[in-house]
């Protein structure tokens, strides 16, 4: 990419300790052109001033709103045409990843530090899609990914 | 003000009627729970189902302990605003969680120091008798630690770890 233009992130993820851990990597945009991407609108106010848009929550246990998910994240993608993805989780995240993926977009994954005795599902099934494919316990990592590089504590 | 939350994803009646219990026999009148969506309702204590992002802000801010789940949100939060927190950890084993990773968590943050947990009800009852001594365990900064965010950094504009 030319080294004049700025990066353009999507940082997507679920609600709750998934969306408190993407605001924690927040340092790491520094110098991008950022899209949050999330599930409630109140969390907009986390991010004053920053572009901010609002997708559908899904989770296993419901296939219709899987579905919802993944064709709004899938749009997202080819209207927002990101350079990078991120996501800390949870389904959505995945979605965004293997679309990502699929569209040629540089992904990155940060599993969920709540999960500190085995990856989480999205974060296992996500592994094959991830170019940066990350744990924050230094116990999980595994010398094919997932890898560690610290965490949001 | 004892702020009590189960968290937006399920409720977690356990926990809360553990505390609507010990508020009713230790005559508090200043507690105020966020119990999710359930049919159950506290006897004793204040409530409410589900607050906005703003409203949990508020609370979180007057606060002067929070009683929660083991949510990693809840968790950071309550470590971000230097709030003294007491977990006690759903249970995948009583419909409360769809896998056990709250035990989990619980126990390697309680290892590491960070928060003080309840495993059990009895346990909560027995640290809810020593609500004043709960000390902040050191606040966190407001990011992530600087090894993380400089490999993100250098993957986002350099495509390389």
């Amino acid at each position: 990419m030319p080294e004049s233009r700025k990066p353009k992130v999507l940082a997507l993820s679920s609600g709750g300790g998934h969306w408190i851990q993407l605001l924690r990597l927040r340092p790491a945009f520094a110098g991008c052109s950022v899209l949050y991407a999330t599930v409630r609108p109140g969390y907009a106010a986390d991010v004053p001033g920053a572009r901010f848009c609002v997708i559908p929550d899904s989770n296993r246990w419901h296939k219709i709103r899987l579905l919802h998910s993944a064709v709004s994240i899938f749009l997202l993608l080819l209207r927002e045409k990101p350079d990078v993805i991120i996501s800390t989780g949870a389904a959505p995240g995945y979605f965004a990843i293997r679309f990502g993926r699929f569209l040629g977009i540089k992904t990155i994954w940060v599993d969920s530090v709540a999960n500190a005795e085995e990856l989480s599902l999205s974060g296992q099934k996500v592994g094959p899609y991830a170019d940066f494919w990350l744990t924050q316990w230094e116990h999980l990592a595994k010398p094919h990914g997932p890898i560690f590089r610290g965490s949001v504590l | 003000m004892i702020f009590v939350t189960v968290g937006t994803d399920l409720p977690f009646d356990r926990l809360v009627r553990t505390v609507d219990d010990w508020a009713s026999e230790r005559k508090r009148t200043d507690v105020y729970a966020q119990i999710g969506y359930t049919e159950w309702r506290p006897k004793h204590i204040r409530f409410s189902p589900f607050l906005e992002p703003e409203e949990f802000r508020r609370c979180f801010n007057e606060a002067t302990t929070v009683i929660a789940h083991a949510g990693m949100g809840t968790i950071l939060s309550a470590l971000q605003w230097g709030k003294p927190i007491l977990v006690m950890p759903r249970l995948a084993s009583l419909q409360e969680h769809r896998n056990e990773h709250q035990l989990a968590t619980a126990r390697h943050l309680a290892k590491l120091g960070k928060v003080e947990v309840a495993f059990d009800e009895k346990a909560l009852r027995s640290s809810l008798d020593r609500l004043s001594e709960l000390t902040v365990r050191n606040t966190i900064t407001p990011h992530a630690s600087p090894a993380l965010i400089g490999a993100l950094q250098e993957f986002i504009n350099h495509g390389r770890a």
